[in-house]
């Protein structure tokens, strides 16, 4: 005795809604019996009947399974007033192995178009000016990129956009938004990609990529050079 | 049966109307029946660059509100005997008629014509959603301007929805000289952004206007090279392959010396 179990489910009021922190650090199970006391027990249930509230749930590190989302929104289906926005994991996508997947997609994003993905996108194809593209992941665009690109629009601040002719309109990284130079230096042919770093978008050759995203970098030249 | 072709462009003022009585008048001096129908109602103005406003009795909103026949709405050009008009009502709006009637009357046209040319007005709205029903094709028409590309992609993406067939691409208005010096987007630009087949491309140039004041499409000058894009446009619709004209003049003797002589 004497340790003091941290709670497993914290909730946080904002203007906008309720943040529910569920903690990362043991097993899911627990925290959902947690969960399912705290929104069923009757005592704490007043402030749950009332007008409609935006939920965001906080993940922390964790990243769950499409089975384990399903029942935490099975847990929150008891109480109609609250509305589950998102799940949210620093850092990352908050399901599991959603950025090592990539769909591919392809035609071309003509103006007037939204073009809107969940995961990582592998567009073939343009992107023209006043087209849209976006995407709760990463956003490779094989093509001109020459409209507006929107990756992580979910909050995941690591999502990049490259495109094989980078010339946006815009460009969107998590809640990030920038505009590029007004005039472009038409000698920056190549392949770019854009990322977010201090807040900021910065574009890069695209060899840099590898040095910026380790992860990224194919192992067997990792090994050549360390 | 015949076909129908849309003649669009999003933006206005880009030659849509220009475009849709020249490459009418260039397929009915082939030999082939042509109907041109002015879908712009309320701003109608096929008549006037064709030279036939005084020969209008009856309009397309009277065939479609059965004041009288389809036939006696027709208006038959005064130079070409296979090509005749359809004109739109200069006293009503676009909401004197809906998309099912104006797909009735372009079937009932195909009937008789090989061609049916509408001519749609500009913008996406319920004047071109009306001159969209009942095409089997459509054209776009567009200037080497940023912000006509913009619209017609917009407008070949609403097509793209509409349509079976992808839209074709007519280039007007380019100047050679202008796009070699950087301050307009060249053919290959355009067509690499809109993505799109091109049908033609049709010089900038003075008769083109002079043409159109006098009520005589340019087709009929044989030496004029807008007239001649727009013949070549015509025959690639009917499925023959024509190269792309050079649209630059013929160098002067000097130039030519001077190249010849290795200073060029």
């Amino acid at each position: 005795m004497g340790k003091v179990l941290k709670p497993g489910v914290v909730i946080k009021g904002t203007k906008d809604g309720l943040l529910f922190y569920l903690d990362d650090s043991r097993p899911f199970s627990a925290v959902l019996e947690e969960l399912k006391h705290k929104l069923e027990n009757t005592h704490a249930a007043n402030i749950w009947d009332g007008p409609d509230m935006k939920v965001i749930i906080k993940l922390g590190k964790r990243q769950i399974s499409q089975v384990e989302e399903s029942s935490v929104r099975e847990l929150f289906s008891v109480r109609k007033n609250l509305i589950i926005q998102g799940f949210e994991t620093e850092g990352k996508h908050y399901l599991q192995g959603m950025e090592a997947g990539i769909e591919i997609k392809s035609g071309t994003v003509r103006s007037g178009q939204v073009l809107i993905h969940n995961g990582n996108l592998l567009f073939i194809g343009d992107v023209n000016p006043g087209g849209m593209i976006q995407s709760s992941g990463s956003i490779y665009v094989m093509g001109a990129l020459r409209g507006v690109a929107h990756a992580g629009c979910h909050g995941d601040t690591n999502a990049i956009i490259v495109a094989s002719l980078l010339r946006p309109t815009q460009l969107r990284i998590a809640d990030v938004i920038s505009r590029p130079p007004d005039q472009w230096d038409e000698s920056e042919t190549g392949m770019r990609f854009a990322y977010l770093s201090d807040h900021q978008i910065a574009v890069e050759k695209i060899h840099q990529l590898g040095q910026l995203y380790p992860d990224f970098e194919w192992k067997a030249n990792r090994r050549r050079f360390s | 049966m015949g076909e129908s072709i849309l003649v669009t462009s999003g933006k206005g003022g880009v030659g849509k109307s220009t475009t849709t009585v020249n490459i009418g008048t260039a397929l009915a001096l082939s030999g082939k029946k042509v109907c041109l129908v002015d879908a712009d109602i309320g701003l109608r103005n096929l008549d006037v660059l064709m030279g036939l406003e005084n020969r209008i009795i009856y309009d397309l909103v009277d065939v479609i509100e059965k004041k009288c026949r389809v036939e006696q709405a027709l208006v038959r050009d005064k130079r070409c005997d296979d090509l005749c008009l359809m004109p739109a009502a200069q006293t009503r709006d676009k909401s004197a008629v809906t998309t099912n009637e104006v797909r009735w009357l372009i079937a009932e046209l195909k009937e008789q014509f090989d061609y049916v040319l509408v001519d749609s007005p500009a913008g996406i709205d319920v004047g071109f959603q009306n001159a969209l029903s009942g095409a089997d094709q459509a054209i776009v028409v567009t200037t080497p301007e940023n912000a006509a590309i913009r619209d017609a992609d917009r407008v070949i993406g609403l097509l793209e929805k509409e349509l079976d067939t992808i839209p074709k691409l007519v280039i007007n208005r380019l100047r050679k000289q202008m796009t070699k010096d950087g301050g307009m987007m060249d053919v290959d630009e355009v067509v690499a952004v809109l993505a799109v087949d091109l049908l033609g491309v049709v010089p900038d140039e003075e008769q083109v206007i002079r043409a159109g004041h006098i009520g005589e499409p340019i087709v009929y000058d044989n030496r004029n090279m807008a007239g001649r894009a727009y013949r070549n446009i015509a025959r690639r619709i009917q499925g023959e392959m024509v190269p792309l004209m050079i649209l630059e003049k013929e160098a002067g003797m000097i130039t030519k010396m001077k190249k010849w002589l290795g200073f060029g």
